[in-house]
Order: C-alpha cells, then structure tokens, then sequence
C-alpha cells in the first residue's frame, strides 16, 4: 500500500548526459493515488453498508484503467511532463468520486425518492474527460500553435459565456444563477470552457500588448501609474465580469473571469499597480452590485451572518458550517459523518463534505494537493522557454487557485456564496471535462518546459505571423 | 455496523494515506527544485569526484537569462545548439523589437560552447564586444541580445 512514497524520486533519472523524465515518478504517484481511493471507497462500503460491493470491483478496473491510459499517453507523447500534475489530479478525482458515491449511499439509506446514482455517472463524465485529455495532447503537438486562434479562441468563449444569459431561464437556470445549458437532461455550464478560451486569448494578448502595457507609465506615490488609454483592456475585462454578474446573476464566474484578467496583466507587466486598480475596480462594481440588484444583496446577506437567515438563504451554508464543526480535527471518518444534510452536498458543497468525514487534516490535505497542483502550474510557468507558455501556464494555474480559494471561501463562511464549483472534486461533468483539458494544456507546456534544449524540427516555412522586422542596412 | 475499532483505524489511517501521499509528492518537489546533482556527488567516491568536478566546471550545463522579459528561464544544455530569435521555432523565443526572428546561436564543440550572430539587424554583444564570428563563451560572461542578457553556468 506504502509502495508509492518509498520509491526513490531519483530512481527516474538516468543518467548526466539527458535530463530526466520522471514518468516512473509519475506512474509511482499515480499508483498511490489509485490506491487512495480505492481504499477510501472500500472504507465507505464497509462503513455504510457493512459489505464491500461487487461494484468496487468494476469501479477499481475502470478508474485504474483511465490512468493507466493517461500515463501511457503522458509517456509516448509528452516524456518530459511535470511528473506531478497527473497523480495530484488523479487523487483528487478519486476522492471526488469517493464522496458522491458515500452521498449516494446516504441518500439510499434514507430512503429518497430520488435514488439516481451520481457517482457512476461523473465516471462517465471522468472518462469523457480523458479523452478530451487525450485528445488534446495528440492533436495539440506544440502549445505555440494555440496562440495563432488567440482571437478565434476570445470569440468562442464569448459566445459560451453569453449564451446562458441570452436563453430563456428555464433552460439556463438553476438555483438563480443563470449559468447553465439545460437540453434534454444533460446541463452544461459552458462558464468552464469559456474560462480556458479566454485564459488562452488572455496570454495571447497580452504577449502582443505587454510591452505597452509595462513601460508607458507614471509614477504616482511609488506606484507605477498606467496612461489612462491604457486602462482599455482592464475596462472592457471588468465591463465583461459585470455583465455577467448581473446577466447571469452568478458572482463566481464574475470574479474568476476578471481576477484571471487581472493577474495575467501583473504577470505580464510585472506592474503591481494592475492589481490594485483591479481590485479598485472590482469593489466599485460590486458595491453597484450591491445597491441595484436583490439577488446580491441576499448573497451578501446570508454571508454575513448565515444563522440569521437559517430557513430561507442562509441554510446551505450554516448547515456547511455544522458539518465541519462536527468534523473537527480529524473529522467523523469516511462514512461516519451526516454530510447529506447540507443542501446539493455533491457539487456545490463537497468539500463540506470532506471537512466533516476527514476533518481539518483532511481538508488541509486536499488544499494541499490543489497546491501542489498550481505549483507545478507556476513551476511550468517559471522554466518555460516562451512567453506565451510562460503566461498561459501561470493563467491556468492561477485559474486553479482562484477557483479553489472562492469556492472554499464560500463553503467555510469567508466569501459570499458562489456557483462555483470545486475544480475536480465536485460533481458536475462540464466542470471536470474543462478541468481535464486545463490540465491538458498544462502538461503539454510542461512537457515542452523541460524539455532539454534541441532543435523543435525542421523550421517552419510560413513566418507570416512573425511581426515584420527592421529592414538590414 | 463495523467494530469501533475498525472504524477508528480507517478513520486515521486513511488521513494517514492521504498525508503520506503529500510527502511523496513534496519529495519529488524536492528532487525536482535541488536536482539529482546532491545525489550524483554524494554517490562518487571522495577521491574520484574531485577531477570530475573540476570537468563539471568547465562544461557550463545551463543557460540563464539573467535581463529582460525573461529573466529566470533556464535551458538545459545538451550536444544540439540553441538557437535564439523571435521565430516561433527558436529554443528560445524572444519578444523584443530589438531581436531579429533568427538572432543568434549558440553552438557545442567538445564541450565548449561558442556563439554566431545570424546576422541580426541589431547586433550580439558578448561582454562589450559585438559578436561577428564564432566566439568562444566562458562561463558567467554576459551576452546581450536587445533588452535581453543570458549567460552559461556550470
């Protein structure tokens, strides 16, 4: 069971002459993190039932076998991959799966009317995702290609992220927030791909318009000030992150969408004066927000004291807060607690879940495998040879973090509420399709970012896209 | 429905799991930030490690970009050359108006690295000098390139 931390990490490394590739390490890690959940599904089988199930069986094949694709996979097509970012995936799938499957026990043990099975569902939804994955890393042999649909790529996420809030509430709402595609049973919340299109747009960009961006400025009280054409870009960001906080009432995608925008913009400028004005931005619309429109207020409301609004809006996250006091240090155990109690547990609030059956350990635990996540995200972003990987792997990661810190920040009482939801964790197949393919992308820079120095092929004829250059005298 | 003592046993030795994973995973981190390169030493023998040392601080192994935009890349020297520029194919890939699509490169010959300006419109500076033919690049002498200013070290 321990065999995966023991193996030594420089195992991996061959010899001085080539630089490792680290898939032993992967596939050691990964091995681990099927284990993991293995393990954690027998525990809530035995728990709850008192019997292990002959579905355990079929589940174990069927979750060994997708990572067992995806490091073959890793292994062919992109050898010098972080070696990290598939187990800290992989666990946190597994997890995720873990728990809706312990909620689908307890809503069965209660009897509900509603006995659909969720957890064999986002196991489709798992695997869908990693074909995606797949995909993307053969068709997509070289990250540099992405930014030549930078535009093609901007409009498409506009469209995924106007087209809930141009529909018809019955097909788009869910719970007040307008985010969603509702046809013939399925619901997709095209907010997740919109997020990747424009991370991407974002980094192409601002590649293009840095320079601008960075060395035209004043300075104002030790702050370097940008011209006020300059604020344009952030302008129509914040217009963009407004319009869909009152359009589709949701203040998740809202602020995921304009902080992704704005620590882009620092990253690429290195002008910390963005973040400021980005958050000077921000608060101003959403105290707008605040005055105008009801449904923020309740948000507001109902964040700011929960108790106080017990039975109406305030109930999902003061029953969230029971449960991870009922957790406490190191919780009720994998299928000890009651986490179906707190209102749709399985996507909006699993990491309550988590807080009240692994307790604080382990939920610091699961944020620290997200952490690790984003790390190796920024690390990527670090050794990466160009500047639109550079970027667009600190975008990514960046957009991990974010999301994770809203989303948990909601569920523990920190932040209002959002319709977030947790990425990988939760339930919800748009969300973990979208995620599979961030980390798609992260792989496939990675893999170009360690990569030891070599001519990358014949030299491509077509230099059309080059920026025209000062003609030899 | 299971013994109480079983339940406690799943209930921490399943947080027990999970950390254990977290230090796998901060170990590789580890490996990953400080190199095979402690390893690699502590592994020869005392007396043999001395010439091969000596041999390590003469063959640079990395490329740093020590200015402009950027600052921090690493590139791992191999035997292929490195060939610098805006082109999108370059090993690396600049973004600066000063640089031409192909710039400069930067070559092996037994293990001493020498770099040629590819005809650049604005030219390669190694230390004050401006590059014309193959130069010979020692270790921590800056080149210049634009906004840009890398550097080998072993």
């Amino acid at each position: 069971m321990t065999a995966g931390p023991t193996t030594d990490p420089r195992a991996a490394a061959p010899g001085t002459a080539t630089p490792p590739k680290r898939r032993n390490t992967e596939l050691a890690l990964l091995g681990f993190a099927v284990v993991i959940t293995l393990v954690a599904q027998a525990i809530v089988d035995l728990t709850v039932t008192g019997s292990l199930t002959a579905e355990l069986a079929t589940f174990g094949l069927w979750f060994t076998a997708l990572w067992a694709v995806a490091h073959l996979v890793v292994r062919r097509w992109a050898p010098y991959a972080d070696p990290l970012l598939l187990p800290s995936v992989a666990l946190l799938v597994g997890l995720g799966l873990s728990f809706i499957h312990r909620l689908d026990l307890a809503a069965q043990q209660a009897g509900s009317s509603v006995s659909r099975e969720d957890a064999p569902i986002q196991l489709v939804w798992a695997t869908l995702g990693m074909v995606l994955f797949v995909g993307v890393l053969l068709v997509l042999r070289d990250h540099r290609l992405l930014s030549r649909f930078a535009y093609t790529l901007a409009l498409v996420g506009l469209v995924l992220l106007a087209i809930p809030a141009v529909l018809p509430s019955s097909l788009s709402e869910v719970n007040g927030a307008k985010i969603w595609i509702r046809v013939a049973g399925f619901s997709i919340q095209p907010g997740e791909f919109a997020k990747i299109c424009l991370t991407v747009f974002f980094a192409a960009y601002l590649v293009d318009k840095r320079d601008v961006l960075a060395l035209a400025s004043r300075r104002v009280m030790g702050l370097e000030l940008p011209r006020g054409r300059d604020l344009g870009p952030v302008l129509v960001a914040w217009m963009l992150s407004i319009l869909v906080l009152v359009f589709e009432r949701d203040l998740g995608s809202s602020l995921l969408l304009f902080g992704i925008f704005v620590v882009m913009l620092y990253v690429a400028t290195e002008r910390a004066s963005w973040l400021l004005i980005g958050l000077g931005l921000f608060a101003a619309g959403a105290l707008v927000a605040y005055q105008i429109f009801g449904h923020v207020q309740q948000r507001v409301d109902s964040w700011l004291d929960p108790f106080a609004y017990y039975d109406g809006s305030g109930f999902q996250v003061a029953q969230a807060l029971f449960g991870l006091g009922t957790g406490g240090l190191f919780g009720a155990g994998l299928g000890g607690g009651r986490p179906d109690q707190v209102p749709v547990a399985k996507s909006d609030f699993i990491a309550a879940a988590v807080g009240e059956e692994l307790g604080l350990f382990g939920l610091v635990a699961v944020i620290i495998v997200y952490l690790v996540l984003v790390e190796r995200g920024l690390r990527t972003s670090l050794i990466c040879r160009d500047a639109f990987g550079k970027l667009l792997a600190a975008g990514l990661a960046f957009a991990i973090a974010w999301q994770v810190f809203v989303v948990l920040g909601g569920v523990t009482g920190l932040l209002p509420l959002t319709g977030l939801t947790t990425p990988f964790l939760a339930y919800g197949g748009s969300s973990l399709v979208a995620n599979f393919v961030l980390v798609a992308l992260l792989v496939r820079i990675s893999d170009a970012a360690r990569r030891p120095a070599a001519p990358t092929g014949p030299p491509k004829p077509a230099l059309g896209d080059a920026p025209t250059e000062v003609v030899q005298t | 429905m299971t013994a109480e003592i079983v339940l406690q046993i799943f209930r921490f030795g399943f947080l027990l799991l999970l950390w254990l994973f977290i230090f796998a995973a901060f170990r590789v981190v580890r490996a990953d930030l400080f190199g095979g390169r402690a390893g690699r030493v502590a592994s020869v023998p005392p007396r043999a490690a001395a010439p091969a040392k000596k041999k390590a601080r003469g063959a640079p192994k990395t490329l740093v970009v020590t200015a402009g935009p950027l600052t921090g890349t690493k590139i791992t020297l191999g035997d292929q050359p490195i060939l610098i520029g805006r082109a999108d194919d370059s090993t690396l890939v600049l973004t600066d108006d000063f640089a031409s699509s192909r710039h400069a490169r930067l070559t092996n010959r037994s293990g001493q690295w020498y770099v040629e300006d590819l005809g650049s419109t604005n030219g390669t500076y190694l230390d004050q000098q401006r590059v014309q033919g193959p130069l010979l690049v020692a270790p921590g002498q800056p080149i210049r390139i634009g906004q840009t200013a890398l550097e080998l070290r072993s």
